[in-house]
């Protein structure tokens, strides 16, 4: 049984391979790209504006808003990568509804790498807000003794973020494929609807979640706001 | 094994390659786009509202000006009103006043006017009658008008109470040459030494009577010294007719003047605004 679109391999030669994972990633990467392009070369700076360009602006700015609320208080700093992996494992989902496609978050790899990019990304930011020492500190906080648990936090996150997004979006396609031959019409379909409203969650938690640790890891040495916020109200 | 290291490898470079490109084609356009929009509409709104600041304190301004001017043309108005007023009164008086002038002048007029053709009408009566008198008495009487003058002057003379022919006996003695005959016409010398003789006769002494022509008495004789006179004239007879004429005249121009001075008044009335 064929639990990953890495197993339907185009072309190999050696270490190099060219799987459907691959491929499909990059059918989506040029569907975004090129969508974005189409949609953005000819922008309205003024108050009447195209239908695609209300959509995308709804789309930017509800991303930009939802990391505002995670609490990261400049969001278009971290709205490349938080926003890319939202609308990445978003249109992964959302293509299922085409005919012999699959998602490559179906594949391990792929979450895999993703969670690799958010493992790498969080001491990234930290860093970047807070300095190497400050970083590093948060680590030892509250007591030395916390170390080794902060680390063991920090990669068990990274592997539950991927192992996550990895089983709901494979077991979403493995129930699609053995209720096709057990019922094959009606019930795929609300099998296939159900699939896209996980899918939607998913990229949500996904990103949410990365937001999450981004969050933590720039404010953790900060002066905290906390007191002051509940001084004013 | 499900985890592919090459496929996470390539994943890893494919999701940074989407990064990159999604960054550069949406997220920078788009919020370009919206901050664009929103420092529009920001300038927009800080445009209208400095322009409706503007237009308060122009509104102000022009209200504050209009009061100012209703205030004044009120002024104006009540000023000009009281002026027209005043100004109404003073030609209405000065109408009233020159229509009153106008009439007492055309009432004079026509007073002046009647005393005229009164006088006129007197005089020439008088004529007409001596003229009348004369033609007639000398068509029937073949004589003379001035017989009976003198006729009639010595009959008076002969008739005179004692008072008046004491005054004339008074007069003669202190001057001799007292006594003076008038009468409109010049007398005849026959007539004139008749007159001398019954003079003499009648105050039983020696005068010297003096003789005058005095237009003025037309149809008349009179025998005069100082403060004492008997006369003759047809003037007693002509006041009667003078009466009539006179009456006549008041009779015809009493409504006239009256009918013009109503006439005249409500002229003035007419012209009033």
């Amino acid at each position: 049984m064929r639990l990953s679109p890495d197993q339907i391999i185009f072309w190999q030669h050696g270490f190099f391979k060219l799987n459907a994972t691959i491929v499909y990633t990059w059918g989506l990467m040029l569907a975004l790209a090129v969508g974005s392009y189409l949609i953005t070369r000819r922008l309205s700076r003024g108050l009447q504006r195209s239908h695609w360009q209300n959509l995308v602006e709804i789309v930017v700015t509800g991303i930009e808003q939802q990391i505002k609320e995670v609490g990261l208080n400049q969001p278009r700093q971290y709205l490349g990568f938080l926003g890319t992996l939202f609308l990445f494992v978003a249109a992964a989902s959302l293509c299922t509804i085409i005919p012999g496609y699959e998602p490559p978050t179906g594949s391990l790899s792929t979450t895999v790498a993703l969670a690799l990019c958010v493992f790498v990304a969080v001491p990234f930011f930290g860093i970047e807000e807070q300095g190497l020492g400050g970083y590093l500190k948060s680590y030892a906080e509250p007591t030395v003794i916390m170390l080794p648990f902060n680390i063991i936090s920090e990669i068990s996150r990274t592997l539950a973020l991927a192992i996550r997004l990895f089983g709901n979006m494979m077991s979403g396609a493995m129930i699609i494929a053995i209720l096709l031959t057990i019922t094959p019409f009606l019930f795929p379909i609300v099998m296939t609807v159900l699939g896209l409203l996980t899918g939607m969650v998913q990229a949500y938690i996904f990103s949410i979640l990365a937001a999450v640790y981004i969050a933590a890891a720039t404010r953790v040495r900060q002066p905290s706001p906390e007191p002051e916020a509940q001084g004013k109200e | 094994m499900l985890i592919d290291w090459f496929t996470v490898g390539a994943q890893t470079l494919n999701f940074l390659v989407l990064v990159w490109l999604l960054k550069r084609f949406l997220y920078k356009p788009i919020l370009h786009a919206i901050d664009a929009r929103e420092q529009r509409i920001a300038a927009e709104l800080a445009d209208a509202d400095a322009k409706k600041a503007e237009a308060q304190k122009e509104r102000d301004v022009f209200q504050q000006k209009n009061e100012a001017i209703d205030q004044q043309r009120d002024d104006l108005l009540r000023k000009a009103t009281v002026e027209a007023q005043a100004e109404r009164q003073r030609l209405l008086d000065e109408a009233r006043q020159a229509a009153e002038a106008l009439s007492s002048k055309r009432q004079e007029t026509l007073r002046t006017e009647a005393r005229d053709l009164q006088q006129a009408i007197r005089r020439r009566t008088r004529e007409e009658v001596f003229a009348i008198t004369r033609k007639a008495l000398a068509d029937l009487a073949a004589t003379s008008l001035e017989e009976p003058l003198v006729a009639v002057l010595l009959q008076r003379l002969r008739g005179m109470d004692g008072k008046t022919k004491q005054g004339f006996t008074e007069a003669l003695e202190k001057n001799a040459d007292a006594l003076i005959i008038r009468s409109a016409f010049a007398l005849p010398a026959e007539q004139q030494e008749t007159m001398r003789q019954a003079i003499n006769a009648i105050f039983s002494a020696e005068t010297r009577v003096q003789f005058e022509t005095a237009p003025d008495l037309i149809c008349g004789i009179e025998l005069a010294t100082n403060g004492h006179k008997v006369a003759w004239s047809i003037a007693d007879y002509l006041l009667s007719l003078e009466q009539g004429v006179d009456e006549l005249l008041k009779d015809k121009a009493g409504p006239e003047t009256k009918e013009t001075t109503q006439h005249e008044h409500s002229q003035v009335e007419a012209q009033r605004p």
